[in-house]
């Protein structure tokens, strides 16, 4: 890695109030690119509250959020996620009744070629378009390790694939940015060691990731860097 | 496999003309596949973005009123001295016109209620439709209000010296079974691609349908359009085929009508519409012909109503599939996964 590689996500600044609640009173971070950041704090900290900022959930009260020099107050979630900043949930994180397959499938929906004429007129440009949709699809689910579950739907699946499925869905949106929330929370020992190797093979494939975490040995084992948030503010 | 048997199908149905003599039972065919084709449009909301739209059946009235305006023409005083009118005109371009400006009424609605979702969505449709249905009803001067429009025009397509009528009901069946597939031809393949895909993300989980870049409110707006659409090309139908339009085609009843259709049949799934359809449309029929009292009739469609919707929660379809496939996979000794059959939240 070079000695400073670029910044990519640039928190200014950014403070959130629910009415009279200060939920962040004033977080200023940065990641730079290839990064893996942890993002710890207690519960109520704010963590969640800084991914629904910079993912365009929710609008700070003040403050700037940048992604690549683009500034990102204002934008829609799936704008933001069309400049490649990527999240998954904490709880809820795939399509329940589709199966994975189908899961994964529409995350690659920014990468479809075909428009509606075509799909209405079943033009080969749908056709081929689709053929190749597919084949990512399946290539991202042996990347994850998923593939044998693809035809099963993904509300049936243990939690921990589960959370398999949101991480999926978020690589094919081709994300250069993921935002992990608590990702493996609720899955086992040996679940997680193997979460551990994906989320290195994640940044191996040139993906910076910003990641809120409880599970501290986790934490210090896959991240470059700590950002510790205490009642909305930032204390390390 | 499926699609020989659907082929089979369609063939079957466009025999029934040649040996179905009774016109009674024709229009009764008819008339079911008219709100079949509502159903199907409904569906496209309720089943595949979630949204329920209590006012389709303004899509549907507005679709009938238009195509009778239009192939009938019409003058209005917007201003005392500022006329609008329209000469008339042919009945195959008034159909067009009705499902064109249905298709706008939907992008409208589409828009204006983009925020909205659930409840408020239910809400803002049903207002709609409320309001339509006042216009209709007391906009004398362009819809003759309570006193209808009649003498519409059946539809008839020729060119100089070859003439083909649709005012005979054999052939006006075969134009609604046409519709009905190119209705069913259009959503299968909306559904099966990217927008589909779209529109069912919307409706299982919103804010990650946006995390991974879907822009849900525009494919909102597709499924209205094109629902709006094919309920307007419908109640054009309806107006052709039966020929006086007044206000009382936008009736609450008609839409649940369309509702309870797709909801027995399965939303969520092409064949869910038809299958409701067909049941509900054809019940009450079969009931007024075993010559038993009508309330008797009225008690013994709503039994079973309710026994669909209480043993099938997810509709007949649905549950056929989920059988079919546990039978399928059974003999292999697999542990037979029981599809959850629990209500949606």
């Amino acid at each position: 890695m070079s000695a400073q590689p670029e910044t990519v996500l640039s928190i200014d600044q950014v403070a959130v109030h629910f009415g009279g609640l200060v939920a962040i009173s004033d977080m200023t971070f940065a990641v730079r690119s290839g990064e893996i950041v942890g993002l710890i704090g207690p519960n109520g900290a704010g963590k969640t509250t800084a991914f629904n900022v910079v993912t365009g959930f929710l609008k700070p009260t003040s403050g700037e959020v940048r992604y690549r020099s683009n500034p990102l107050n204002g934008l829609k979630p799936h704008e933001i996620a069309k400049l490649g900043l990527v999240r998954t949930f904490q709880r809820t994180s795939v399509f329940q009744e589709r199966n994975v397959f189908q899961n994964v499938l529409t995350g690659l929906h920014g990468r479809g070629r075909s428009s509606l004429w075509d799909t209405l007129l079943g033009t080969p440009r749908e056709k081929s378009s689709e053929r190749e949709l597919k084949d990512e699809a399946n290539e991202i689910l042996r990347f994850v390790g998923l593939e044998q579950r693809a035809h099963e739907p993904a509300g049936t699946l243990p939690y921990g694939e589960q959370r398999l499925i949101g991480v999926a869905l978020a690589l094919a949106a081709k994300p250069s940015m993921l935002l992990l929330d608590e990702p493996v929370s609720g899955m086992n020992p040996s679940e997680t060691a193997r979460f551990v190797k994906l989320v290195e093979k994640i940044r191996e494939s040139g993906v910076t990731i910003l990641l809120v975490e409880h599970d501290m040995p986790m934490v210090m084992k896959v991240c470059d860097r700590i950002v510790v948030l205490n009642y909305g503010r930032i204390i390390a | 496999m499926s699609r020989l048997l659907v082929s089979i199908l369609v063939a079957l149905l466009a025999s029934v003309p040649l040996w179905l003599t009774d016109f009674y039972y024709l229009h009764v065919l008819i008339v079911t596949g008219i709100f079949i084709v509502a159903a199907m449009s409904l569906n496209l909301l309720l089943g595949y973005t979630g949204q329920l739209s209590l006012g389709h059946v303004a899509f549907f009235g507005i679709g009938a009123y238009t195509s009778a305006l239009v192939s009938l023409g019409f003058e209005v005083h917007i201003l005392p001295d500022v006329t609008v009118g329209m000469a008339p005109k042919p009945v195959w371009f008034a159909m067009l016109c009705a499902t064109a400006v249905a298709g706008l009424t939907g992008y409208a609605i589409g828009k204006l209620s983009f925020r909205v979702r659930g409840a408020y969505f239910v809400i803002v449709s049903i207002s709609f439709a409320e309001v339509v249905r006042l216009v209709a009803l007391n906009w004398v001067e362009l819809t003759q209000g309570p006193m209808a429009l009649n003498n519409i025009p059946a539809l008839t397509l020729g060119f100089d010296g070859f003439e083909l009528s649709f005012l005979r009901k054999p052939a006006f069946y075969l134009l609604v079974l046409t519709m009905l597939v190119v209705c069913y031809v259009i959503i299968a393949r909306l559904v099966n691609s990217r927008a589909g895909r779209a529109m069912i993300a919307l409706r299982e989980n919103e804010s990650l349908a946006m995390s991974v870049g879907i822009d849900v409110t525009r494919y909102l707006v597709v499924a209205t359009v094109v629902s709006a659409a094919m309920a307007g090309m419908a109640g054009a139908l309806y107006t052709h085929y039966i020929r006086i339009v007044d206000p009382d085609i936008f009736l609450f009843i008609y839409t649940v009508t369309m509702v309870i259709m797709v909801v027995t049949g399965g939303k969520g799934t092409l064949a869910g519409p038809i299958v409701g359809g067909v049941i509900f449309g054809i019940v009450p029929e079969v009931l007024r012909g075993m010559e038993i009292r009508p309330e008797v009739q009225w008690i013994a469609y709503g039994v079973l109503m309710v026994l669909v919707v209480y043993f099938l929660p997810r509709g007949i379809v649905p549950a056929i599939e989920s059988y079919m496939s546990s039978r399928r996979r059974a003999p292999k000794g697999e542990a037979v996964a029981v599809a959850p059959e629990a209500p949606q939240q």
